[in-house]
């Protein structure tokens, strides 16, 4: 299983010319990169064929991002060869890896919102005429280029106009106009909802049966089963091995991930929590975009999940709950009594804590150490006569929650932004914890954290609410809900479609209640 | 670089190896981030020597007594504005701003014959008020910092022309002590206004590093919404901030009629730039989430340093501009060329 050169080629309706079937187009044999004080990739093989998608897995710092930036010019490696289409090569510049057929797209997208469809794709290769730029040839080509890969796109739209699936449409035209013969997408779905997904994933199929050999980041089993030829796994720095698609299972690829098994099947503990107080009550919610007679009720100790698809309501509820967004109706009580809730302060002091599902953007100072970041909700508490702030208590409280929640970092003063996503976001709930909420709303809380620190996320979760914490989940990963919520509330077009406790739900009941709303 | 909670796995070794990394990396990047203060430290350094040198009518007692009373007045709104632009904002309307709280007290104090105090609580009031109007138009008007200031430094050069009567107001008989407050001197040799600039930077650095308007300060420049969403009020306290910083604009307009022993309504243009030039050379960045009083004061410092040092070499002034200028084109490249090393 564990076996590099396999003979069994995916079958394809690769057409490419004067190919074997069998030759990589891309082969990377036995590179290592070092920085100062760390290996991050010790002898790693990968290979591409045309036509295929190659899986790359790996937890986060298992490698996988230092590959890709050799893969696509922007490090040189310390050693090993890279053959491309049977020739050494020397991949010096992401430029050149574009030239020679190698290009990467980025989880950040690199486009002008404010440029054209076209000229994005064509900037800086601009065609012109005596001289001048010509909008009709340019719109024209692109036109071609995009029916040529059946995306159904304006190329004079401006493309801070499109949704974020649409703009990845256009960084993948753009790769294929420098015809691109390995195309490395890194995570490319964690911004996209589900149709959008699809709508992906049917242009990856297009590609590859146009001979593009494609190698796909993602962190998502569901990705995975679907997309993958084969999985190649790394693991700290280390290859540790390929599945050909006949192989593949989430279990083993999970157990080369972390190196050990992980039960995919845990579920909360059924317990209930309906003789529980109420301490969250919510009521008919409503807001002039959006929600329409949201109405839920959160018991003490339990946790909540909220499913659905991408924007059907659950974000928004959780924020016009919290006073982030206006309310246009509904009342919120919290332990009985009425909560008058305009901005995210009232929550906060009503001990209602929000853990936004962008950390990066809403949620952490990347700038600034743990401790600006743990005690950030907890300011006020430290501030002494006139706002006097001493530091040796936010620190060595700081210091008791970085040990209580095992939060990986060398000190407090550490700089948020080179921790990692799972140390990161129990930074964020030391925040909260530290402020003493007791009522905790995670919106999306593993996303882009790797699969171990997952586990250890839940786990977590889970021993909140058995202190009496209450926890509002929002996830989009069905698993994920399962996994943690005692009651899951499912979410379509602004509605609530139904209440499952865990033991009667299931991911297609969910999926289900979840669909329910699109057919209004 | 995180890793699985089960200890005992081969991961062990590496995530030392990680951490060590790590930890190298945070002093890498704690010398980075002290980098541009160290650089203009460094720079103030060689200027001193380098004019020393240059001129025997350089560094001499009365000559670096000038250098810090002509420090006083940029250095005081710099302060004042290092918090707006740790936040992220901007103020344009510094000078004339200063202008409008110099005639302000010369109303109070000249034209209404009140007590020289109220004539200084008179000044920075307005100031206050200033910030006052400034953070409500950033907050709940939602704003751009530049064009509310912007606008703010046209009404305030207006309405300080307005109410002087397009003429100075002059203390020498109303309050002949006036020129005292900048002048005077508390301690021999030094004139007060140096020394209530230098205060007033230690009052700035212990409320931008000890208490909660400084905390908060950094934490909205860095990142506005989380901020807010950690519940924090953020647009009480910018007002706050911006309210902050007009009183160390109102406390420079009573020093510079001080100095001038009259309130000039027009002496206010162009000190708003030669104010954000000194905290951008002070390393405090544009972006928000960095800054130092003590980078403001060093900043302040090298431009004084520099067009007196220029002066006694006998360099024209409009040659003393340009050198300026290249020095706020440098500190903003050096900037700059941090925040790449950040992405």
């Amino acid at each position: 299983m564990f076996e590099m050169d396999s003979m069994m080629e995916p079958s394809t309706t690769f057409k490419g010319a004067g190919e074997h079937m069998s030759d990589p187009i891309l082969r990377v044999e036995g590179i290592s990169k070092g920085f100062p004080g760390v290996q991050a990739l010790k002898d790693v093989h990968l290979e591409v064929h045309a036509g295929e998608v190659l899986v790359l897995v790996g937890e986060n710092g298992a490698g996988k991002s230092t590959l890709m930036k050799i893969l696509s010019g922007i490090y040189t490696r310390d050693e090993g060869t890279i053959t491309f289409e049977g020739q050494p090569v020397e991949l010096t510049s992401p430029l050149q890896a574009q030239q020679l057929g190698v290009t990467i797209i980025h989880q950040e997208l690199n486009l002008m919102p404010d440029l054209t469809v076209a000229q994005n794709i064509y900037i800086g290769r601009e065609p012109t005429s005596v001289g001048l730029l010509s909008e009709r040839r340019l719109n024209r080509q692109t036109a071609e280029l995009l029916k040529r890969l059946n995306i159904r796109l304006d190329p004079r739209q401006k493309v801070g106009e499109l949704t974020v699936a649409e703009q990845q449409m256009v960084e993948i035209a753009k790769a294929l106009s420098f015809n691109a013969k390995v195309l490395i997408m890194d995570e490319p779905t964690s911004a996209l909802t589900d149709s959008e997904t699809e709508t992906l994933f049917t242009l990856i199929e297009q590609l590859k049966s146009d001979g593009t050999g494609i190698v796909y980041i993602s962190h998502r089993m569901d990705e995975l089963r679907r997309l993958a030829d084969r999985v190649s796994v790394l693991r700290d720095g280390h290859y540790i091995g390929s599945l050909e698609k006949s192989e593949i299972s989430v279990p083993k690829i999970i157990e080369m991930m972390v190196g050990r098994v992980i039960d995919e099947g845990t579920r909360p503990s059924a317990r209930e929590h309906q003789d529980e107080p109420i301490v969250l009550d919510v009521a008919n919610l409503s807001t002039k975009t959006l929600l329409k007679d949201v109405s839920f009720q959160l018991h003490r100790g339990e946790i909540l999940g909220f499913a659905g698809l991408m924007g059907a309501g659950r974000t928004e509820t959780a924020r016009a709950v919290i006073g982030a967004d206006p309310r246009s109706a509904g009342t919120i009580r919290i332990n009985g009594r009425d909560a008058k809730i305009h901005q995210p302060e009232d929550a906060v002091r009503r001990g209602v804590g929000y853990l936004s599902e962008d950390r990066k953007q809403l949620g952490l100072m990347l700038e600034q150490d743990v401790t600006f970041n743990t005690v950030l909700a907890s300011l006020s508490n430290y501030a002494g006569a006139l706002g006097w702030m001493g530091d040796g208590k936010a620190k060595s409280r700081t210091k008791q929650y970085v040990e209580q929640l095992r939060v990986k970092t060398p000190s407090v003063n550490q700089i948020v932004k080179l921790l990692s996503g799972g140390n990161q976001q129990k930074v964020v709930i030391a925040r909260w914890l530290m402020r003493d909420c007791e009522i905790l709303i995670f919106d999306e809380p593993t996303r882009g954290i790797d699969v171990g620190a997952k586990e250890e996320i839940y786990r977590l979760m889970q021993q909140l609410a058995d202190a009496g914490k209450s926890i509002i989940v929002i996830s989009s990963e069905l698993p994920e809900i399962l996994r943690v919520a005692n009651r899951i509330a499912v979410f379509a077009n602004g509605r609530i479609t139904g209440t499952l406790r865990n033991e009667e739900a299931s991911q297609e009941k969910i999926m289900q209640l979840a669909a329910h709303g699109e057919e209004d | 670089m995180s890793t699985p909670q089960q200890p005992g796995e081969t991961t062990t070794v590496i995530q030392q190896a990680v951490n060590e990394d790590t930890d190298k990396r945070d002093v890498a990047g704690f010398l980075k981030r002290q980098l541009q203060q160290s650089l203009a430290f460094g720079t103030l350094v060689v200027l001193l020597i380098f004019f020393s040198i240059a001129s025997p009518n350089f560094f001499t007692f009365s000559n670096i007594a000038t250098v810090l009373l002509s420090t006083a007045v940029i250095g005081i709104l710099a302060l004042g504005t290092t918090f707006v632009i740790i936040t992220g904002g901007i103020d344009l309307s510094l000078g004339t701003g200063m202008a409008l709280c110099a005639v302000m007290t010369g109303v109070f104090v000249t034209n209404m014959g009140l007590p020289v105090w109220v004539g200084i609580l008179g000044g920075i009031a307005t100031g206050v008020l200033m910030g006052l109007v400034n953070g409500l138009n950033v907050t709940f008007l939602r704003l751009p910092p530049f064009i509310a200031t912007l606008a703010m430094m046209m009404i305030a050069g207006g309405l300080a022309l307005v109410i002087s009567g397009v003429a100075p107001i002059y203390f020498s008989t109303s309050a002949p002590d006036f020129k005292k407050i900048a002048l005077g001197v508390l301690i021999p040799g030094i004139p007060n206004a140096v020394l209530i600039t230098a205060v007033l930077a230690i009052i700035a650095a212990i409320v931008l590093s000890k208490t909660l308007l400084g905390r908060y300060t950094f934490a909205i420049g860095s990142n506005e919404e989380a901020t807010r969403l950690s519940g924090v009020n953020t647009r009480r306290w910018t007002i706050f901030i911006y309210m902050f910083a007009g009183a160390f604009t109102g406390i420079a307009g009573i020093i510079i009629a001080s100095r001038l022993d009259s309130a000039q309504p027009q002496i206010g243009t162009g000190y708003e730039l030669q104010a954000i030039a000194a905290v951008i050379i002070g390393g405090t960045s544009l972006l928000g989430g960095r800054g130092s009083i003590l980078g403001t004061v060093i900043g302040a410092l090298i431009m004084s340093v520099l067009v007196n040092g220029l002066r006694i070499l006998s360099i024209q002034t409009e040659w003393q501009n340009v050198v300026v200028g290249v020095v706020v084109l440098l500190a903003v490249f050096l900037d700059s060329l941090r925040n790449r090393q950040r992405t």
